[in-house]
């Protein structure tokens, strides 16, 4: 089993101009514990919706890298969007699905991957071009390789085991991050 | 309730019918540049339009609740966005409405209203009949439009308002007004 802030550090490195989307649980603290970044956007409510936002913002900056790193519980709760990525196929998206197979945040409850749904296979159904799922730790290098060069969509299906971290809680401020985000991709604020 | 009949209005006796060419139209003057939607009969011709348009990519989303996200998304992104959906499908946008607000997120919202007049499947009328008070709720400002003459200028004034102020505003478009439309049901 990985460890997700290990394997979370790992992929970040050397992220350069990557953008990151980060969905509401503990995917969010694996990344803000890398550091705080413009290009990192923090989803702090409408559970599901990271890897849909994934897809707004791949459409619209075809020229960037985006990259959706969140939970089982946040990929479970809207699989349709699956769907919907694989029928619109960005090139430029990739879904990292860290999944420890419970909800980590609330207490530890099961969630369905537990009990045999394979978010990979799933992904691989709903049309995703690259369908990865490392199970020790060296294999980052490559899946960072897909993140910044690969032929999407792209789907990263990362086991992980349930070991504690610390909880490290980014900036919740909505319009700020927005502010940021626009200003460090090189878009103007008003448009 | 608002109406934007303070607008100009058309010539007397003007055709209307072609709303959906002329929402498109207003979609094309704001610059939208991503549609999000789930199909019902009365969006078929907008949809098909903005399928059409290779400045706009079209969505169809798997639920209504996809909708928020997209917009978030193409904001991010510098793109404005709106979303196409019929009235069932407000009640599945609930939570995810909410990232719109906490980002200070654009969103224009056309609602083809079920349930309210003459629809084939009565079980449209619980959804249809808390529309747009879930809209407000929500945060949304909300129009109706009744009449095919101020379908533009309403939603013209909706994009007006969303993404002069970053605000989240819903169209709904009366199924009596839908109905109308040949072959729509």
């Amino acid at each position: 089993m990985l460890d997700r802030r290990e394997f979370v550090a790992r992929l970040l490195k050397d992220r350069g101009e990557l953008m990151v989307l980060t969905g509401l649980g503990t995917a969010t603290f694996d990344v803000a514990a890398q550091g705080d970044h413009p290009l990192n956007f923090y989803i702090w409510s409408g559970m599901g919706c990271t890897a849909i936002v994934g897809l707004g913002l791949a459409l619209a900056r075809p020229d960037r890298r985006v990259a959706v790193i969140t939970g089982d519980g946040d990929v479970l709760m809207a699989l349709g969007s699956l769907a919907t990525i694989g029928s619109k196929q960005p090139k430029n998206l990739t879904i990292v699905c860290i999944d420890n197979a419970v909800y980590a945040a609330t207490g530890m409850q099961p969630t369905a991957t537990g009990a045999g749904c394979d978010l990979a296979a799933t992904a691989r159904s709903c049309g995703f071009k690259q369908v990865v799922a490392p199970v020790k730790i060296d294999e980052v290098a490559g899946v960072r390789t897909l993140l910044h060069e690969g032929q999407g969509p792209a789907f990263v299906h990362a086991r992980v085991g349930t070991q504690k971290h610390e909880r490290v809680i980014p900036t919740r401020d909505g319009y700020g991050m927005k502010h940021r985000f626009l200003e460090a991709s090189g878009k103007p604020a008003m448009f | 309730m608002a109406h934007a009949q303070d607008q100009a209005s058309p010539a007397p006796g003007a055709d209307h019918s072609n709303w959906p060419d002329r929402i498109h139209a207003v979609f094309k003057k704001f610059n939208i540049r991503q549609v999000g939607h789930v199909p019902d009969t009365g969006h078929t011709r907008l949809i098909a339009l903005c399928a059409q348009d290779n400045e706009i990519k079209d969505v169809v989303l798997t639920s209504e609740a996809e909708g928020p996200g997209l917009v978030l998304g193409a904001t991010l992104g510098g793109e404005r966005a709106a979303l196409l959906m019929q009235s069932s499908g407000v009640g599945n946008c609930i939570n995810t409405f909410s990232v719109l607000q906490n980002c200070g997120i654009a969103c224009v919202l056309i609602v083809t209203m079920r349930g309210e007049f003459n629809d084939f499947n009565p079980w449209q009328r619980p959804m249809g009949q808390i529309t747009e008070a879930t809209l407000k709720l929500c945060g949304f400002h909300v129009y109706r439009v009744d009449e095919e003459k101020d379908v533009e200028p309403v939603v013209a004034a909706a994009c007006d308002m969303a993404y002069g102020g970053n605000f989240q505003v819903a169209v709904l478009l009366s199924q009596r007004m839908i109905s109308r439309m040949k072959g729509a049901h």
